[in-house]
């Protein structure tokens, strides 16, 4: 199902649409916060919150209001602010970057639906680069997740992060730019040990 | 050279990622980091905003049971048995699918215990969504009866401003879907007997009664001599024999009534606590 008809259902029964909601946005959702935080158990309780919230939101919303989401980016910010609200609080308390690393969950929905080139990229380290990109600061982190991860438009990422095109394309290009030399530095690093 | 090679760390070789300007190895990379939602992610979003409800086991007075609980509060106490039956009431008596084990928040654990113990204080959240006004109204009346005391249902029927409705009272108590934590078990026949219970029946009943400390023999023996009420002939004031003050009246002060009309003729009023005209 679309999302432009699952709109149109929500409107119309919230509580025998939402299922359908968690259905087709819940893997997206779970990778976003994933990659965000870098925590598992995290993102887990991160993603279930930001349906909770967007549940309770859609209870209170017209029906008109909730015909006209876009989804995607709508959900998108959602569990973008559940993440960082979530973050501020766990650095309150905790050393930064407790993030913890490796992920190890290979195995996944995803892995199964591999384009070709998916298939290729399997070789490549998975932990290695989701350690990258979680020492990245979230000016650019947050923006790569929502483009390459979660496979948002700009305009998309615009309205979910409240930022120009212009600004979100730049952060972009810097994120991968860093990500790329932070990973030649680092197959530097393993060449001399 | 393919893409894959150049990225392949299994491969030591000067050729890194590293001897690269392409850009195109990352985002690829960045795609590989999607993953797919725990299996329980589902379950547990829907359990929270009340589309679908877990269970958890408590012990209880009336043996094991079965607690299915969501977001929004406790909505079925049932016998613990057969899985797949309960599965299927569940779904009939609630419209909800039941979803996997998981511990009751802990708050309402405590709170279900000290209600359990007796404390009518403890505030367990109920999600009791699709049920009549009146049958809540029934079931909070309900949850006024001290443990170790019992009313009759036409008390109940009165106390909620419909004395008339004594069958309906009945029946929504028997329906009642969180029993124990709403005690519908202090709720008895007028004439003395114990009356049924949706909980295993009229045996699990008396046994809960009886070990709130009620004295079920002594309840009966009463009611077939056709007392109904008891006073004090030191206060002046009358009760429903299992009232708490009632049982504090001693003995050679206890003065036996039929009537709520034969006590007030004696100079008696009714107590406040019990509210013994109700059950007139």
């Amino acid at each position: 199902m679309d999302d432009s008809e699952l709109v149109d259902r929500l409107a119309a029964d919230l509580d025998s649409a939402f299922g359908d909601l968690v259905a087709g946005h819940q893997d997206r959702l779970y990778s976003i916060a994933m990659r965000v935080l870098g925590d598992r158990a995290d993102a887990e309780e991160v993603a279930q919150d930001a349906m909770v919230r967007a549940y309770r939101a859609l209870a209170g919303y017209p029906s008109q209001r909730t015909r006209e989401l876009r989804l995607r980016p709508w959900l998108a910010a959602i569990v973008v602010n559940v993440a960082r609200n979530r973050r501020r609080r766990l650095s309150d308390r905790q050393p930064p970057l407790r993030l913890v690393l490796r992920d190890g969950e290979e195995q996944g929905r995803w892995g199964r639906e591999r384009s070709a080139e998916m298939a290729a990229i399997d070789r490549i380290d998975r932990a290695g680069w989701a350690e990258l990109l979680a020492t990245l600061p979230d000016r650019y982190r947050v923006p790569l997740v929502l483009r390459y991860v979660d496979d948002l438009s700009y305009a998309e990422m615009a309205e979910a992060l409240g930022r120009p095109e212009g600004t979100l394309k730049a952060q972009v290009h810097r994120g991968l730019v860093r990500l790329r030399d932070a990973w030649a530095a680092r197959e530097r690093r393993e060449e001399t040990a | 050279m393919s893409r894959t090679d150049r990225t392949s760390r299994n491969r030591p070789s000067d050729e890194g990622i590293g001897t690269t300007s392409d850009l195109s190895v990352v985002e690829a990379a960045l795609r590989a980091l999607r993953s797919g939602a725990p299996d329980d992610l589902t379950p547990r979003t829907l359990v929270e905003v009340g589309l679908a409800d877990s269970w958890d086991l408590v012990d209880t007075p009336a043996g094991l049971v079965v607690v299915a609980w969501n977001g929004r509060g406790v909505a079925v106490v049932d016998l613990a048995g057969d899985h797949d039956a309960m599965e299927r009431r569940h779904l009939a008596t609630t419209g909800r699918p039941l979803a996997p084990a998981s511990p009751l928040p802990s708050p309402w654990r405590r709170a279900i215990e000290r209600r359990l113990a007796g404390d009518r204080r403890a505030r367990v959240p109920l999600d009791l969504r699709g049920r009549t006004t009146f049958e809540r109204s029934v079931w909070e009346k309900a949850l006024e009866i001290p443990a170790g005391e019992v009313r009759p249902y036409g008390w109940v029927a009165a106390e909620i401003g419909h004395p008339r409705a004594v069958r309906a009272v009945g029946s929504a108590l028997g329906h009642n879907p969180v029993p124990l934590v709403v005690p519908c078990h202090r709720v008895v026949r007028s004439d003395g007997t114990i009356g049924e219970y949706s909980l295993g029946g009229a045996s699990v009943k008396r046994r809960l009664l009886t070990a709130e400390g009620v004295d079920l023999d002594e309840l009966e023996i009463l009611t077939r001599r056709g007392i109904r009420y008891v006073g004090s002939a030191t206060t002046r004031i009358y009760c429903l024999p299992t009232c708490r003050h009632a049982r504090r009246i001693a003995a050679a002060n206890r003065v036996p009534f039929r009537t709520t009309h034969e006590g007030e003729t004696a100079g008696y009023r009714a107590c406040r606590d019990c509210r013994p005209r109700a059950a007139a």
